[in-house]
């Protein structure tokens, strides 16, 4: 997938951008505050039809306007023009593909590809599960849309029973719907365990791939899931746990409870990898699904690395240039806030492209 | 909102409580009452006539003047043959299609506890009651293909199995995202006609 051209108004702090893109490399390279993670983000946001780093949309809007809106103008492998419409005005969000309305929004999701990768994925090591369970769910709803109808299903049913147990025990259906809403919950929930267990299992040769050639150290990496489902069926759970859940007054077991545990040398990498190892993990697990996708959607996705090279010793970015520059890739996206550094990296890996250059006012100018 | 009469803020309120008219709307028709008072006891008197004289059929809950609604007393229409629907809309939506001569059964609502609504909220007892009665020899469902639609279906479909009439349920992709009542009439016609066994919906 290519993103030719793109036009933002009044997203963050973007009055008014039109940038016209290279179809390999191009890099938006500034100081800190002129704006370029928000350019990722409002490409980001054309792909998922959310913003990456802010959930609350009126956050998303500049400063004294009432909406924002975003626009790009995609080309597939097949050349075909696919142009993404996004506004945000009164609360309302109108997506567009080729001019028609989604009545869902959520039918957009996997229609462009893409990947990215930023300084805050750091939390995926160092957050809760609900951030890596979330992390997982966007990447499977980029490839299988089943995946997401199953979840959304699960979700609002899962919402029900709650309900169920914190207001209606007492009703003499209570146990018959209890039971209607168990069923549905172990038929959607049974599916989604599933496919969370054969993606990690198909993923996880090539993390280690990655992690190998990037930071060139043979560290035993791996990545494990946790689901009560592993040991368990849906159903036996549900009906186990329900004294439990009836003086909890919400559903303690499911696969709303799985986690994934990045490891190295066989404990969590949180306390055994040191900032650069991290780094290389989370780098490699991102690569990793940019392949699996690129498989599933026979599309090369767009890539966004934000400051990825900051903090990473001259060898690891060299390692990452060499993934990069294969044919495996396609159009990439890489902000910095050093031009030399930037230019010293793509001289040295011989890659030509596209630079975006922001002076401290927030104006612009390029070179090739 | 501050309002200037006790008498304003009472009206106010009690339209509001319609299902997506705010305290500005309801505002805006009441001083559109105000402006227009002919009008106004024509509204209020139906609306009274309306709830004065309006019933729930006793055998399927669709509204009547009378016992029985017309439907249900016709007898040309087949007896044989319940449809389940959530609301009155929903059998407007199926009469229009001219596709179905059965009589129908309104539940009054879906099962979500987020709402408050349990399956004893809803005409679901007098559904199980009419059909363990015998003389059934088919249950359409024609609820909305949301998860509280179909939560309500399997619901009573646990309930009802052993009774031994066919359960069938019209076609998922008619109604899934929008609502029977703006299905267009071919295709609800269609679904109607190309029915399928509800059990063979389930994945077990
Ligand atoms: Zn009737």
């Amino acid at each position: 997938m290519i993103l030719k051209f793109l036009s933002i108004i009044n997203f963050k702090n973007h009055e008014n951008t039109s940038l016209k893109f290279d179809e390999n490399i191009n890099c938006i390279v500034g100081p800190n505050g002129v704006g370029k993670t928000n350019l990722l983000d409002s490409i980001h946001y054309l792909s998922f039809s959310k913003s990456y780093f802010n959930s609350i949309e009126s956050f998303n809007i500049k400063e004294k306007e009432n909406y924002f809106m975003i626009k790009g103008e995609f080309f597939n492998q097949e050349k075909q023009e696919l142009d993404i419409n996004c506004s945000y005005t009164n609360k309302k969000k109108v997506l567009k593909f080729n001019n028609k309305k989604y009545d869902k929004l959520s039918n957009h999701i996997g229609k462009i590809p893409l990947i990215i990768i930023t300084p805050i994925d750091s939390n995926l090591i160092n957050g809760s599960g609900e951030i890596r369970r979330k992390f997982i769910d966007k990447f499977l709803s980029q490839i299988d849309s089943s995946y997401l109808e199953s979840l959304l299903f699960y979700n609002k049913t899962l919402n029900q029973r709650n309900a169920l147990l914190k207001n209606s025990h007492n009703t003499n259906d209570y146990i018959d719907l209890l039971n209607t809403y168990d069923d549905s919950l172990a038929e959607f929930g049974t599916q989604i365990f599933n496919k969370r267990r054969d993606y990690i299992s198909s993923i996880i040769k090539t993390v280690k791939k990655y992690y190998n050639i990037i930071s060139n150290d043979r560290e035993d990496i791996d990545v494990e899931y946790y689901s009560e489902l592993q040991n368990n069926s849906f159903k036996n759970l549900l009906k186990e746990n329900l004294q439990k859940d009836l003086v909890l007054q919400f559903t303690s077991s499911g696969i709303h409870r799985d986690d994934f545990i990045f490891k190295m040398k066989e404990t969590n990498i949180k306390k055994t990898g040191s900032q650069g190892q991290q780094k290389s993990f989370l780098i490699s697990l991102k690569l990793a699904n940019f392949d699996l996708l690129y498989t599933k959607t026979n599309e090369k996705p767009i890539l966004l690395l934000d400051d990825v090279f900051d903090k990473l010793d001259d060898n690891r970015v060299e390692q990452i240039m060499t993934i990069l520059n294969s044919d495996n890739f396609g159009q990439i996206f890489i902000t910095d806030t050093s031009f030399n550094r930037i230019n010293s990296v793509m001289s040295t890996a011989k890659i030509s492209c596209k630079y975006f250059l922001y002076n401290f006012n927030g104006t612009y100018h390029e070179k090739t | 909102m501050n309002f200037s009469s006790s008498i304003i803020k009472n009206v106010v309120e009690a339209i509001s409580n319609f299902p997506g008219i705010g305290q500005k709307t309801a505002l805006r028709l009441v001083i559109y009452l105000l402006r227009n008072k002919k009008n106004a006891y024509k509204i209020s008197n139906t609306i009274k006539e309306l709830v004065d004289k309006i019933n729930y059929c006793s055998i399927c809950f669709n509204i009547t003047e009378f016992k029985y609604c017309e439907i249900c007393q016709d007898p040309k229409r087949d007896k044989h043959t319940i449809c389940i629907v959530e609301d009155i809309s929903d059998i407007m939506a199926i009469e229009n299609t001219m596709q179905y001569k059965g009589q129908y059964h309104v539940l009054g609502g879906l099962i979500s506890p987020i709402d408050g609504i349990g399956p004893s909220n809803l005409n679901i007892e007098p559904l199980i009651n009419k059909l363990s009665n015998g003389n059934i020899k088919e249950v359409i469902f024609a609820l909305c293909a949301s998860m509280e639609g179909e939560t309500t279906n399997y619901y009573i479909f646990k309930k009802i199995k052993h009774i031994g009439c066919e359960i069938t349920t019209i076609s998922k992709g008619i109604s899934i995202g929008s609502e029977l009542e703006y299905a267009d009439q071919i295709t609800l016609g269609r679904a109607l006609i190309n029915r399928y066994s509800f059990e063979n919906t389930l994945k077990e």
